[in-house]
């Protein structure tokens, strides 16, 4: 977990797991928004960028999510 | 100023509610049945002379003082232990009891020293005091015969004294002095706990004796002070006293040290401390202490201290005194140039959980309105964030539920990774008062605490595999849902009952069992079952918990599981029930509470609700910034990234106490400032530019929280002796940087909070001064605090029930890292040792050792006592081992407040997943024998001791 993007794929995903037993819907409006309430920008900033880039290692859920967060 | 007198009335209060009247002395009086004669007359201002009675402690009878005459009773009983009854008619001063009393004095004199004028308690000694309110004139007995007050006796030593026992570091004892009372030994049991003392022998011979006839110091005693001070006689002393003298005034303040947050009289002679005393209005301690905000306050005026602004380009350059115009100017300007280079979000700051509110108030208000960011974040972030998250989301308030006097009427106490007898003693004594009168005890840890067996305890012990936290929860959760103990009424009235549903449905899954999770946890699922059920239907039921519970990657999981079990067993919302937090550090809550976290304005409000944030915008005049900013783990990532280059840092030392030391020497190196305020140059000051001294909790006037969110004033009893108290120097500092901002007191600040903060709305420096301390919510529904949350109902309405699934850590133990290490703290030191290390606690634990179970010890060739390597993923240290079977085979633990053990290399940069707490609880590790230090604790040692230099200052030339 040196560089950057790695650490935010895992902590994403981390994220990911908790609101993974509240089913697809709940999880993803969830992650969105724990993520936009706790994440500095320059944080969401780099995993956009990963999210652009192909978004490798990042949980469908998780994925989902950071669309919905980018969009909006 | 005076002292501080608090009345004794002789024996404790009683809680009845049936009141009864007597005569007393042709006085009428009105009491509680169970009152003592003592007590009453006490209450009607007639004080009864005593000796063995105090009102800490139960009533003994055995000085025969206190002596009276009732009407139509025979004899003279003790009104210590005579309850008024309804029509009593007592007289407390006749002839025959002048006559009884004179002669119990005069023999009690007859083997006790006459050298009043030097004795250390000359004018503190109830024993002259009752010798002189009964008028003893003569002692006819003479002092010949035999007795425990000469060395020797007719040229022959005599048999019958002993030496003085000054073993103890802080206080001696002189048996010569003793009149064998048994306040003290009534303390160590009744108040304390820990039944160290024991009257040994009989008749004459009777002595007070620590254990059997040991040392103070070489006893069970852990040197709480309660001996100390229901001694009424020269027997016990404080060393600072017998050194100093008496104290001439005292202030009440709030002790620094934990979460606790107990009330003390500084006693004082001019700006010198000579002792602190517990403060028996003191509402968290009722008058109790442990031996670090008793006897460690040492540290405050330690040579080590820094008084002295200090500067220097670069780290490998010694320090340079200078001005504190220089520095702050020279702070000041570093801070400016990086974001002019790097721009404006490339500085933040560390608010301190060991300051007062108003001063971590201002260092968030510097940031947020001076520096423009929200790169603000606390200790708190590395302790108790997930309980700040957890809470908020079920109940609706990020705080526990309950005052410290609830546990009064608790009848099954669940403590879960918290150690309370080491890391929160006072409220350990008063927990475990409790649970001697027929409490139930579950302690679920890895570790056989000092909780799990103690006199006249024993807890239900779940000792579970670390990192399964979450596992244990949900078994216990199942089991109260599959066999029907849920409070159902409780959760229909106060709970969403379809959120409830889901989660029962969840926890009741087959696989949630104690029997299948057994395998993971470790913990047998009969004695599960067996909790769990005590816990469902033993009455009110108790949560208290720990790091033991935060300081995971499912740190905030295991909150929210908690909070399910509460709520599901009906758990909440009275006294004697609740969910716990037991914070670590004095000022956790309040840092919490007053906007420290880079998301939150004060009380908790995100930064992102404009509404909010434009109130403070408002009041401070500037536009702020409505992005969450970095939190601890961020910035040291930010750092190595080139993003984050300036830190101001107030009283807290991340590189010793953040988990992977290699990382944060990594992250620290890669800023171009850093700005320490602190009273020591601790190991973060090693990388640090700008070094602020900064002020002890006797040298300011403040406010602290404690873990009952009970609102405390710090009380200034000296100047501060680096010149100025560190709200102050936020005020400075913020000011070089062009941000000004004004307070001529500390109030101001705390009105400034009140306006601000809905929860705070009623707090005023003038309601603590005359209420003494308040919990909040402070306001208009509840103008004198609240004890109690969630009377009634949720804060957030309906309690909210969330599916706790159990995810295992990612940091596991495989061939090469066989253990799991697990760290805690010890009673006599506090957190990373700054302040307790410079004192005479270190008498207790002079080093980190490596506790490790002697199956695990004996496969690697391990003694007791022997150098060991221990080593994890992400980097090793060496200390010695303790060989014992407190932990199971497979776990290794140890404390971490020696910075040349340095336990944090071992932690991993696992955390929390919702709040990025650090996961220092679970770490795999492997043990072998060692020589001594590895490389890296060579190496570092060396950069530390090069970097302390300080540079002779020179005289410029005329």
């Amino acid at each position: 977990m040196s560089s950057s993007p790695d650490k935010l794929v895992y902590m994403a995903n981390q994220i990911g797991k908790f609101f993974q037993s509240q089913g697809r819907d709940r999880a993803v409006q969830g992650i969105s928004e724990h993520i936009w309430k706790f994440w500095d920008p320059r944080m969401r900033k780099q995993i956009f960028a990963h999210l652009d880039a192909g978004g490798a290692g990042l949980d469908p859920d998780v994925r989902d999510a950071l669309q919905k967060l980018k969009q909006a | 100023m005076s002292l501080i007198h608090e009345t004794d009335f002789g024996t404790p209060k009683s809680k009845a509610d049936t009141m009864v009247t007597l005569t007393i002395d042709g006085q009428s009086i009105t009491v509680p049945e169970g009152t003592s004669i003592m007590r009453a007359a006490m209450e009607a201002g007639t004080q009864i002379p005593k000796l063995c009675a105090t009102d800490m402690v139960d009533a003994f009878g055995s000085c025969r003082l206190c002596l009276v005459e009732i009407e139509g009773r025979a004899g003279t009983p003790a009104s210590c232990t005579t309850p008024a009854t309804q029509g009593l008619v007592v007289h407390t001063q006749t002839e025959r009891l002048k006559k009884l009393r004179k002669g119990v004095m005069e023999l009690y004199i007859s083997d006790h020293p006459l050298d009043c004028l030097t004795c250390a308690a000359n004018g503190d000694c109830e024993l002259q005091d009752m010798a002189g309110a009964v008028g003893l004139r003569d002692v006819r007995y003479g002092y010949e015969g035999e007795n425990h007050v000469f060395a020797k006796s007719n040229g022959e030593a005599n048999a019958a004294w002993m030496p003085k026992d000054e073993s103890n570091p802080y206080f001696t004892y002189d048996p010569s002095k003793c009149i064998v009372c048994s306040r003290c030994v009534r303390a160590c049991e009744e108040v304390q706990g820990t039944f160290a003392l024991t009257i040994a022998g009989r008749g004459f011979d009777s002595r007070v004796s620590p254990g059997m006839s040991e040392s103070f110091l070489g006893s069970e005693c852990v040197s709480c002070g309660a001996c100390v001070q229901a001694c009424p006689t020269a027997t016990l002393t404080e060393k600072s006293v017998i050194e100093i003298g008496q104290p001439e005034h005292s202030v009440v303040t709030t002790c620094a040290y934990c979460g606790v947050g107990c009330a003390f009289k500084a006693e004082m002679r001019g700006e010198e401390v000579v002792r602190m005393m517990p403060y028996k209005d003191g509402k968290a301690n009722r008058g109790h202490s442990c031996v670090k905000g008793r006897f460690a306050w040492g540290y405050t005026t330690h040579k080590e201290r820094i008084l002295k602004p200090m500067i220097r380009e670069r780290i490998e350059d010694p320090w340079r005194e200078v001005s504190w115009d220089e520095a702050l100017g020279f702070a000041a300007a570093k801070f400016k140039g990086i974001q002019q280079k790097y721009g404006r979000d490339a500085v933040g700051g560390i608010t301190s959980s060991r300051c007062t509110n108003e001063e971590t108030y201002l260092v968030q208000k510097l940031i947020r309105a001076g520096f423009g960011n929200n790169n603000v974040d606390t200790c708190a972030r590395v302790c108790h964030s997930p309980t700040g998250y957890g809470l908020s989301q079920t109940f609706g308030t990020s705080a526990g539920t309950q005052d410290f006097d609830s546990v009064e009427d608790t009848d099954v106490v669940m403590i879960i990774g918290a150690n309370p007898a080491s890391a929160h003693p006072v409220f350990a004594s008063r927990l475990k008062k409790r649970l001697r009168q027929g409490a139930k005890l579950i302690v679920i840890d890895p570790r056989r605490t000092e909780m799990v067996e103690s006199p006249h305890v024993k807890a239900q012990h779940l000792p579970l595999m670390p990192g399964t936290n979450v596992a244990v929860l949900t078994a216990l959760a199942h089991v109260i849902v599959t066999e029907g103990l849920v409070n159902e009424t409780f959760v229909r009235e106060r709970c969403d009952w379809s959120e409830f549903e889901e989660w029962a449905a969840f926890v009741a899954e087959p696989k949630h069992s104690p029997e299948a999770t057994a395998i993971m946890t470790g913990v047998n699922p009969k004695d599960l079952r067996e909790a769990a059920r005590t816990y469902a239907t033993g009455g009110n039921g108790a949560i208290y918990y720990g790091l033991g519970v935060t300081e995971h990657s499912q740190g905030s999981t295991t909150v929210i599981a908690i909070a399910n079990l509460a709520m599901a067993t009906g758990n909440v919302g009275r006294p004697g029930v609740g969910v716990n937090p037991l914070r670590g550090q004095n000022n956790v809550q309040g840092s919490c509470d007053m906007g420290s976290f880079p998301h939150e304005l004060t009380g908790y409000r995100h930064i992102g609700v404009d509404a909010v944030r434009e109130q403070f915008e408002a009041l401070w005049n500037v536009k702020l910034n409505k992005e969450p900013g970095l939190r601890i783990p961020n910035m040291f990532d930010a750092a190595i990234e080139g993003t984050f280059m300036g830190l101001y840092v107030q009283g807290e030392d991340i590189l010793q106490s953040d988990p992977n030391t290699k990382h944060v020497v990594a992250a620290l190196s890669s800023m171009e400032c850093v700005i320490v305020h602190d009273l020591f140059l601790n190991e973060t000051a090693n990388y640090a530019h700008v070094f602020l001294p900064g002020s002890t909790f006797l040298e300011k006037d403040g406010t602290f929280t404690n873990a009952e969110r009970r609102i405390q004033r710090v009380r200034k009893v000296m100047t501060p002796r680096n010149g100025y108290a560190d709200w102050e120097v936020t005020i400075l500092l913020a000011k070089a940087m062009g941000f000004e901002m004004h307070y001529s007191h500390p109030s101001e600040i705390m009105d400034e909070i009140a306006a601000l903060t809905p929860t705070f709305a009623g707090v005023s420096y003038a309601k603590l001064d005359e209420l003494g301390s308040v919990q909040w919510p402070c306001n208009e529904k509840a103008p004198e605090g609240t004890p109690v949350m969630h009377i009634g109902g949720f804060v957030r309405g309906k309690g909210k029930f969330i599916i706790t699934e159990y995810i295992a850590t990612d940091e596991r133990t495989g061939p090469r890292y066989p253990l799991l290490l697990t760290t805690g703290r010890i009673l006599s030191q506090y957190n990373v040792g700054a302040q307790t290390r410079r004192t005479e606690n270190v008498v207790w634990h002079a080093e980190d050792r490596l506790e490790i179970h002697p199956h695990d010890a004996e496969q690697r060739g391990v003694r007791d006592g022997d150098w060991v390597r221990l080593a994890s993923r992400a980097g090793e240290t060496t200390l010695r081992a303790l060989i014992t079977d407190r932990v199971a085979p497979g776990v290794v633990y140890t404390t971490f407040h020696h910075p040349d053990t340095q336990a944090n290399v071992i932690t991993t940069d696992f955390s929390d997943w919702a709040t990025n707490c650090p996961e220092y609880k679970v770490t795999a590790v492997q043990i072998s024998p060692s020589n001594g230090p590895t490389d890296w604790q060579k190496a570092y040692d060396e950069q530390a001791r090069n970097s302390r230099r300080i540079a002779p200052v020179v005289e410029a030339a005329e």
